[in-house]
């Protein structure tokens, strides 16, 4: 396959389908390449916390203004995948005293709304916080389910004529002279190989932008850094609590749908695709949470895993010119006068909750580039559709139970209300819909997109239904469906590895009896062909 | 006597340890009987993940829950459904307002304060049919329903006539909670109860107190079942601290103040401790007089075929069921019921929509007791003997009353 485009973007996480759906709305003709499902790489295994800006105040007080200002708008261009919880800054007693001071004022320079109120009131909207708080403060965080907010991006790249290519993966980026023209790769679900010309490329590819910058013959040092998350199973907290202290680790907990997550760490590792999970690691995140949350570990942990952020080493500092354009958190680089390579920008790390920003800026760059002055729209385009209202945690109960009054008395549930998915509520309906659209028989886009088999019971009764649902409904060979089942499986008992103690483990023992003993999976035949779909990072 | 304690993990986080094993789902009485309740595991520790303390719940089929308790019994990993169920009805009540039905079916004391000043003739209005259509349309409480009847004098004056009540003098004190079924319509079973404690050399006490709060509480009204539970807390504590133990015959009051006040009306302090951990029902306590060899048992042996019937509150208590081994020991043939539930639950069954569930739930029961054809059948809870009586034709006594007879030889 070739085809050619004014502007090729490199990765669908937050950043690239950001620069797609802004060069896309200045009415660039755009492609989107991303090597497996959407929210494949960091921008689905981040902490769902949408900044307020309070974070950054005294380390990064552009950070922080950009985080107020962005937040404010996003609430606005897609609500339904943003849930108002509100943020609370608390001082821990093992935390510095005259940070609490410092980090009031420092707010109110950034214009980061910002509200004391009393440890007793903080403790009273959220009863299990450590009740030897000092003091506490009162922001605008939000969660941010970002599985939702790519797909509004991607359906509104598409809607502006964009096009996004999901499950291809770049392997070479063609030069001519000094300046990229193009890149080829492979199509991983038929494995074909394609040719995509470009006037210029955006690499958005996140921790793998180095990777990409090598195929072009640039030196850019990324070295990836892990941070590691642990999903609880409930949500201990409604609102965002971070500790009132210097950024470190485990000083946030954010709940985000169903659950309370608490992150992160961050450690070097060479590689963004493998990386182990350390107990010590898990430790010292559970250590972090008491020091917020007293009963902390008497709470079910439900999974750990990790994401990893692009640490960007500036190796060639003298030769940026216009350094103006970048905060310290992200970074934009133009390899034509940083190494005399025309046609491609790399934007690298950043934040979700500025990926709108990063995506101007980059795409304001690249505009320059190209000689073609456009306006960016984004900030006036809604995403979401316009009767969009922000997200609940209750949506689905509340969906639920409509459907649920229409069915009256009668004993045949009309199948498509089938509870699929009892932990999270996904129905046969939103299966048997998704799987029309995708057309793809990855569990794990299910569990992306729908939020399958992401609760307590780690997909312990869901899997089996789910894939029997795709078997049917794509018609797959019977060892294709099968090797869905256990890939899926797999993976998920991986994350539940790490935090294997008390109750997670007994239900654990549970899963693992319906799926060895009573469904004997390990017998069942399987296709191996099937890898060729990316798995996820293993840990 | 050995103190039970309070739990210390709060209701609602209970739903961590749910594994979804279905266990409680295949043991829901209502569940099995009504398409429209999705079941415990769905209503309790699954939606309560959706919940959030300051939005309302959405989900009204909630209400289907009668709140026996069954599943919280079954479930193997300490979920406390039934209890997180009843937090997260009350929940929609605040928001939505409370039915005046509700309103009404959670009052028995006021309504018996009312009944038995007007007596005889408070028992009228409940028996005439046109009326209670009229009520069935207005309030929805459904017209076939049967109220018990108020009776002539109440316990608590029956009490301080008596001189019976007030000469023992043992070394053992019981303060006795009566409840307002027993004070207002029953007073024979608080009568055969204080005989038995007579008979057992106990001192008795009738403290000051009030309903127990529960039938406001199982129809949603937090906010006057806690303010009557905090009542009965501080009334009964003084008499705790002078040495007596708290008993009671109605298994329901007991079990509100020993587990409900805690778990699911959410009260958090040292009094309520005291008193929790110092009440028993009444065959708890005769049970434990009787490990100890404390009991008198010079029953008088007496041949006769009971059904009995342990009800879902007093199986919630979890001290077995004495009240079965003390009856075959007074000679009785004791027919266990099977079923976990009559289907009524407090007043659960008297309400328009779930009048047939409730009386599908007790169908079982109900077949057996026309099956075995014993006199009598005998049941610990108030609501549920009513329930019985009106559904089956059988008489139905308390096994405190039985306990009573066997003293005294002869049948009442
Ligand atoms: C642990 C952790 C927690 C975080 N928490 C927060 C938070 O709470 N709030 C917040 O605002 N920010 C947070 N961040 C930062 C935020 O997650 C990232 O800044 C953001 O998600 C980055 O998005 P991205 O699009 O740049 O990268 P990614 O989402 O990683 O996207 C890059 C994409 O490129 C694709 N790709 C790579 N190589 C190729 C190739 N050869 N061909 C095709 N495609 C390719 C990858 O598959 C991937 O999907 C967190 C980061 C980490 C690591
Ligand atoms: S019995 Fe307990 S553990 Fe099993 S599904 Fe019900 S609530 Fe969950
Ligand atoms: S309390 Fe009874 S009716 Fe309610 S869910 Fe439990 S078993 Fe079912």
């Amino acid at each position: 396959m070739k085809l050619s485009t004014e502007i090729l973007i490199l990765g669908g996480g937050a950043t690239g389908l950001g620069a797609a759906w802004d060069a896309a709305l200045r009415g660039f003709k755009t492609v989107l390449l991303e090597k497996g499902d959407l929210a494949h790489g960091t921008s689905g295994r981040y902490h769902g916390l949408l900044h307020s800006g309070g974070r950054y105040v005294l380390r990064d007080p552009q950070s922080a203004r950009e985080c107020a200002a962005e937040n404010a708008l996003l609430r606005r261009l897609m609500p339904s995948c943003i849930e108002d919880t509100g943020g609370l800054f608390v001082t821990a007693p093992a935390d510095p005293a005259d940070y609490a001071d410092q980090f009031f004022a420092a707010c109110k320079t950034c214009a980061v709304p910002v509200i004391e109120t009393s440890p007793a009131e903080a403790l009273q909207r959220e009863p299990l916080l450590n009740p030897k708080i000092t003091r506490a403060f009162r922001v605008e965080d939000a969660s941010c389910d970002s599985f939702d907010a790519l797909h509004l991006l991607a359906r509104a790249v598409r809607a502006a004529n964009g096009e996004v290519m999901l499950r291809h993966r770049v392997t070479q980026i063609i030069r001519s002279g000094n300046r990229i023209v193009g890149v080829t790769g492979e199509n991983l679900v038929t494995g074909e190989s394609f040719t995509i010309y470009a006037d210029i490329v955006l690499n958005c590819a996140g921790a793998w932008a180095g990777r990409i910058a090598a195929m072009a013959g640039c030196e850019v040092k990324v070295t990836p850094g892990k941070g590691l998350m642990i999903a609880m199973n409930s949500r201990l907290v409604n609102t965002v609590i971070n500790r009132c202290k210097p950024p470190s680790d485990g000083d946030i907990i954010v709940p985000v749908g169903t659950v309370s997550v608490i992150g992160t760490t961050d450690t070097a590792v060479p590689n963004p695709d493998k990386y182990a999970i350390e107990d010590w690691e898990v430790e010292l995140l559970m250590a972090e949470g008491e020091q917020i949350i007293p009963s902390f570990r008497q709470h079910r942990a439900l999974r750990a895993w990790a994401g990893v952020r692009p640490l960007y080493e500036d190796t060639k500092k003298e030769e940026q010119k216009d350094s103006r354009l970048m905060s310290r958190a992200h970074a934009l680089l133009d390899h034509e006068s940083r190494d005399g390579v025309a046609g491609m920008l790399s934007m690298v790390g950043g934040k979700f909750t500025t990926f709108r920003r990063m995506a101007q800026l980059l795409v304001d760059t690249a505009c320059a580039k190209l000689g073609a002055e456009r306006k960016c729209l984004t900030k006036d385009t809604l995403i979401d559709s316009p009767d969009a209202k922000l997200h609940t945690v209750s949506k689905r109960l509340a969906s639920l139970e409509s459907n649920k009054w229409h069915v009256a008395s009668s004993t045949a549930q009309p199948p498509s209300h089938q509870i699929i998915c009892e932990c999270e509520l996904v129905t046969r309906a939103q299966i048997e819909s998704h799987l029309r659209e995708s057309g793809s028989p990855i569990l794990n886009d299910l569990r992306r997109d729908l939020r399958l088999g992401m609760g307590p019971c780690q997909a312990g009764f869901c899997a089996y239904r789910a894939v029997g649902i795709i078997h049917e409904t794509l018609q797959l060979a019977p060892p294709i469906s099968n090797s869905q089942l256990l890939q899926f499986l797999q993976e998920r008992w991986k994350g539940e590895r790490p935090v294997m103690w008390g109750h997670s483990l007994r239900s654990l023992e549970f899963d693992l009896h319906i799926y060895r003993n009573l469904l004997g999976v390990d017998t069942l035949p399987v296709e191996r062909e099937i890898e060729v779909y990316p798995t996820e990072q293993t840990s | 006597m050995p103190a039970h304690s309070l739990p210390s993990l709060s209701t609602q986080i209970t739903s961590d340890l749910c594994i979804k094993c279905n266990i409680c789902a295949s043991a829901c009485p209502v569940a099995a009987a009504a398409d429209r309740f999705p079941g415990p595991k769905a209503v309790g520790p699954q939606a309560q993940r959706f919940r959030h303390p300051r939005l309302p719940s959405p989900d009204k089929s909630l209400d289907y829950c009668s709140g026996c308790g069954v599943c919280s019994l079954v479930c193997p990993h300490g979920v406390q459904i039934a209890e997180m169920n009843a937090i997260a009805r009350a929940e929609i009540f605040k928001r939505d307002g409370l039915p005046l039905r509700n309103w009404a079916l959670g009052r028995s004391e006021l309504l018996g304060k009312v009944g038995s000043l007007f007596w005889p003739l408070s028992n009228v209005p409940f028996k005439i049919k046109p009326l209670r259509v009229v009520i069935e349309k207005v309030m929805g409480i459904d017209a076939r329903a049967r109220f018990p009847d108020f009776s002539r004098g109440t316990f608590r004056a029956w009490f301080k006539r008596s001189a019976a009540a007030k000469r023992t003098m043992g070394a053992r004190k019981v303060a006795y909670f009566h409840g307002c079924a027993s004070n207002y319509y029953e007073p024979r079973i608080a009568q055969a109860a204080i005989e038995v404690f007579e008979r057992n050399q106990i001192k008795v006490a009738l403290p000051e107190q009030n309903c127990c709060g529960l039938p406001m509480q199982s129809n949603g009204d937090f906010e006057s079942a806690r303010v009557y539970a905090r009542n009965n807390i501080r009334k009964l504590a003084r008499w705790v601290r002078e040495g007596y133990d708290i008993v009671g015959a109605s298994t329901s009051c007991t079990l509100a103040i020993k587990h409900e006040y805690h778990a699911v009306l959410g009260i958090d302090d040292p009094a309520l401790e005291l008193v929790a951990t110092n009440t028993y029902d009444i065959f708890e306590y005769l049970a434990m007089l009787d490990d100890e060899g404390l009991l008198n048992t010079r029953f008088v042996k007496r041949a006769e075929t009971v059904v009995y019937h342990a009800p879902c509150q007093q199986r919630t208590h979890g001290f077995g069921r004495p009240a079965a081994d003390f009856m075959r020991r007074f000679g009785f043939a004791v027919i266990e019921s099977k079923a976990d539930c009559c289907g009524v639950a407090g007043t659960y069954g008297l309400k328009k929509e779930k009048y047939d569930i409730a009386v599908a739930v007790g169908q079982p029961l109900f077949q057996q007791i026309a099956d075995e054809n014993p006199n009598r059948v005998v049941c610990d809870s108030e609501t549920c003997r009513w329930w019985i009586e009106a559904h089956t034709g059988k008489k139905a006594v308390h096994p405190i009353e039985v306990m009573a007879e066997a003293y005294r030889g002869r049948r009442q």
